[in-house]
């Protein structure tokens, strides 16, 4: 295979539709307009169906109905986008449908701009819905990362019945890297959805019985039982799902943690901060839920302190936190606003953290 | 023996969740006959609403699933994308369609989805208890407005019918009412146009049932029924406000 020269955002919509999406749904909004552009005019071609939502209530809901059917489906929005699909999500978490989302984030609160932000880590990992239901949140750091997640989480979707959320900043989106695209999968045809999504409503002249995709549970003890059920389903995924990478940890005395655009920006000072005689590692969670606790567990003996390093006012502290679990002073670097710091602030505010612990 | 008459099987054979005088029986019984007559059970997929027809499900005898609150119709245009050739309808209230939801049903018919929406309008929140809906009329009494709405409170009523006929893809656009064995035959008379426009692919279509809620309403069924004739006919008129040529 060789590798194509593609804007993020195409790049995303590309490998949903070669992980056989059958619909996309979505509404304007930067920066992630490319993608339902995109959409319009290349899924129809390889069979699937473009529909331009009036609102991304009606995009997440049109998402359901698609799901609930039986169809492999993708939507796509950004930050506040994201905010007005909340209740929608947690609808199709608590009636098990399969959808994947992808959120091109910006920075907040409200409508707030149009720049990379990283501050929905809160509403990706905790939501915005009502009830006890979760979603799992992959959060790459560049297009070809993102591109196979996106192509992998239709069937981490399909395999649990549930949302999965894929959480790329702004600056992935608008950005233009080198990928290689995975090979198209194909969209399964309306009369063999059930082969595979026995429960899918499709007519019941198509599967044995009756299928009603639900959500109301008026009994409290039958209500208690489903939302044990979904937890067991997200026990299961908090083990299987963990991903994360590493750099450095054993010599480490500073251990930054960050994901999406941050990592590569802590990359290239951990080199910095090398040259100046400072060993610094990284721990890359993918998975922002379920968190990979597991990963501090590497952190060697020379540690001094761990940074959160993110792009809002430190929403990721309590997950750090609660993973360092007292063994090392917790540190934060971070801008907001839709500002992306330099690598060399990085370096300096990491050296002066550093100097508060010594 | 020659069998005259047999329950649809269109209905499951379970009791109904609906109050005494609650025209959603009938309005039930209509579409899913209808359905059964044309062979097209096993081929249909309903989405039914919040409010009391949430349950619904449990008594037409198709593939449904339920629907957050007033997206029915963006659920079955999804629905549609992913079914082409399946019969597809929404089932909804009028709290449901014309206030929450009223964004939704009017970008389904201004997109022209294929799909049909049977609309129970009976001037009321059932299941929450008797709110005042965008349909209430005015002089009625509800829990939010005790001593009877009014235009300075809260409007005029939403004719919806009258507002959808004004979008050029809904392409039929009809209000019945079920007050009477007449009507209910003039009623199932619309459930089968629509669905047969539906089918031909020709666009949006839309049945307005005017409906009973005698619990709500606080009258007896019969004289509920007598109400949807008086009041609710006078300012919501039945009729035909849009359909294609040759129907």
């Amino acid at each position: 295979m060789s590798k194509v020269l593609m804007k993020g955002n195409e790049a995303f919509a590309e490998a949903a539709i070669r992980a056989g999406c059958k619909c996309y749904f979505g509404y304007p909004i930067t920066p992630q307009n490319e993608i339902p552009e995109y959409m319009s005019h290349e899924l129809p071609k390889a069979g699937g169906a473009f529909l331009q939502a009036e609102s991304e209530l009606a995009a997440v809901n049109m998402a359901f109905g698609a799901a609930a059917s039986g169809g492999r489906v993708f939507i796509s929005t950004s930050s506040p986008g994201l905010a007005l699909m909340q209740e929608g999500l947690g609808f199709i978490c608590s009636a098990e449908c399969p959808v994947v989302v992808l959120n091109v984030s910006r920075g907040g609160p409200g409508v707030g701009g149009i720049q990379p932000g990283q501050a929905d880590y809160i509403q990706v990992t905790r939501g915005g819905y009502n009830g006890d239901a979760k979603i799992p949140v992959l959060a790459p750091a560049g297009i070809q990362e993102c591109v196979d997640l996106i192509y992998e989480a239709f069937d981490i979707a399909d395999k649990y019945r549930n949302p999965v959320l894929i959480f790329a900043d702004g600056m992935m989106g608008q950005m233009m890297e080198p990928v290689e695209l995975p090979p198209a999968r194909g969209i399964t045809p309306p009369e063999k959805i059930n082969e595979t999504k026995p429960w899918a409503i499709t007519g019941t002249a198509q599967h044995p019985g009756r299928n009603v995709v639900y959500s109301l549970r008026l009994e409290p003890d039958v209500l208690e039982k489903h939302v044990e059920h979904l937890f067991e389903k997200y026990d299961a995924a908090a083990k299987e799902l963990v991903r994360y990478k590493s750099m450095n940890l054993d010599e480490a005395e500073i251990v930054f943690v960050a994901f999406g655009t941050m990592s590569r920006l802590c990359a290239e000072a951990i080199e910095l901060l090398d040259a100046q005689g400072i060993k610094a590692g990284l721990i890359r969670p993918i998975s922002l839920w379920p968190y990979p606790d597991a990963a501090f567990d590497e952190i060697g003996p020379k540690c001094k302190v761990v940074i959160s390093t993110e792009l809002n006012m430190g929403q990721m502290l309590t997950d750090v936190k609660a993973a360092v679990a007292g063994r090392w002073p917790v540190g934060l670097i971070n801008r907001t606003g839709g500002i992306v710091p330099s690598s060399l602030e990085i370096v300096e505010r990491a050296k002066k953290l550093l100097e508060g612990v010594k | 023996m020659k069998s005259v008459f047999e329950i649809t099987k269109g209905m499951t054979p379970v009791d109904t969740s609906y109050c005494p005088g609650c025209s959603h029986g009938i309005a039930h019984r209509l579409i899913m006959e209808v359905l059964d007559e044309r062979g097209e059970l096993g081929n249909t997929i309903g989405v039914v609403p919040i409010g009391c027809s949430i349950n619904a499900h449990h008594f037409m005898n198709v593939d449904m699933c339920e629907s957050t609150h007033g997206r029915a119709p963006a659920i079955a245009s999804g629905i549609r994308r992913v079914h082409p050739d399946k019969v597809v309808f929404t089932y909804q209230g009028d709290g449901d369609l014309a206030s929450i939801g009223a964004g939704e049903i009017l970008h389904a018919a201004h997109r022209g989805e294929k799909f049909t929406t049977f609309f129970i309008n009976n001037a009321i929140y059932g299941m929450t208890g008797g709110q005042m809906a965008p349909t209430t009329l005015i002089g009625q009494r509800a829990t939010t407005c005790v001593d009877g709405r009014t235009v300075e409170q809260a409007g005029l009523p939403l004719k919806m019918c009258e507002i959808l006929a004004a979008v050029p893809c809904a392409v039929y656009v009809e209000r019945v009412m079920l007050n009477n064995p007449a009507n209910v035959r003039k009623a199932k008379k619309a459930v089968q146009t629509a669905l047969d426009i539906q089918k031909a692919g020709l666009g949006f279509t839309f049945v307005e049932f005017l409906s009973a809620c005698p619990t709500n309403w606080g009258l007896a069924p019969a004289d509920a029924l007598k109400w949807v004739e008086t009041e609710m006919a006078s300012y919501y008129p039945i009729g035909n406000f849009r359909k294609p040529e040759g129907y």
